[in-house]
């Protein structure tokens, strides 16, 4: 083995990539005990697989491959339980945001689980961790147009929660005349 | 007709724009959280294990 091949191993890589690995897998969990337990998988199958990382590729993008084929593949064994919690936190949406032309982001958090899971992940990949739709799609095993659709049915589901979680639109009625009139101020910010 | 279509992707509402910034905030910050000890020790485990088997 040559000095380099030892100092360059990638797998001391791994520890620098866990904080977005617990991102990730939360947003697909909604729990933050399934999330660490799926990064703990996720990690030991990376250890043990990581003859088939190709050195100078993304690895936070082949991590992200690991971590939702493990999630999709645990999902598998327990369907129920997710629909379970689907149900208790679309009941937790009634709160109002805080008034200050920034969400809270608990009222965030809350309408965000409430999406279903491609979304959730396309969105995480995507709008939060900055992938393109190119390296999403990949992640994913879908195409481009997919992960697009995705983002955009995702981003537009959360609009419309936190839209009508605004206090000054009021009730749902209201909020069509009120998105017409004022359309470019969702949330009745003058600017 | 109340379809607003969300195919532009130019130009974003400022409730888009929340809704984004959130995105990204929420992930931020799980992303930032010191690692836990378990991920830590578990990797030293991996690493000893590794070295026991040669």
């Amino acid at each position: 083995m040559t000095l380099q091949e030892s100092v360059v191993d990638p797998r001391e890589a791994l520890v620098g990539f866990i904080g977005s690995m617990r991102a990730f897998a939360y947003s697909l969990t909604r729990n933050d005990a399934a999330a660490d337990d799926l990064v703990q998988d996720s990690l030991v199958k990376a250890w043990k697989n990581i003859e088939s990382f190709e050195r100078g590729t993304n690895m936070q993008a082949w991590l992200f491959t690991i971590l939702r084929n493990t999630f999709y593949s645990n999902l598998r064994k327990s369907r129920r339980e997710v629909e379970d919690i689907d149900g208790i936190m679309a009941g937790k949406l009634s709160e109002k945001p805080r008034h200050d032309g920034v969400l809270a982001m608990d009222e965030f958090r809350r309408a965000f689980v409430t999406l279903p899971v491609e979304q959730r992940e396309a969105l995480s990949l995507v709008g939060a961790s900055g992938f393109t739709y190119e390296e999403a799609a990949d992640t994913c095993g879908v195409a481009v147009g997919t992960i697009k659709s995705r983002v955009n049915r995702g981003r537009a589901k959360l609009v419309e929660l936190l839209d009508l979680g605004a206090p000054e639109l009021g009730e749902i009625g209201d909020r069509v005349t009120q998105g017409i009139v004022n359309a470019s101020s969702p949330l009745g910010i003058v600017s | 007709m109340l379809n607003t279509g969300q195919m532009e992707e130019k130009e974003k509402s400022p409730l888009e724009q929340q809704v984004e910034e959130n995105l990204r905030r929420v992930y931020r910050a799980r992303a930032e959280e010191p690692v836990p000890d378990r991920f830590v020790e578990l990797l030293k485990q991996l690493r000893a294990q590794e070295n026991g088997e040669k």
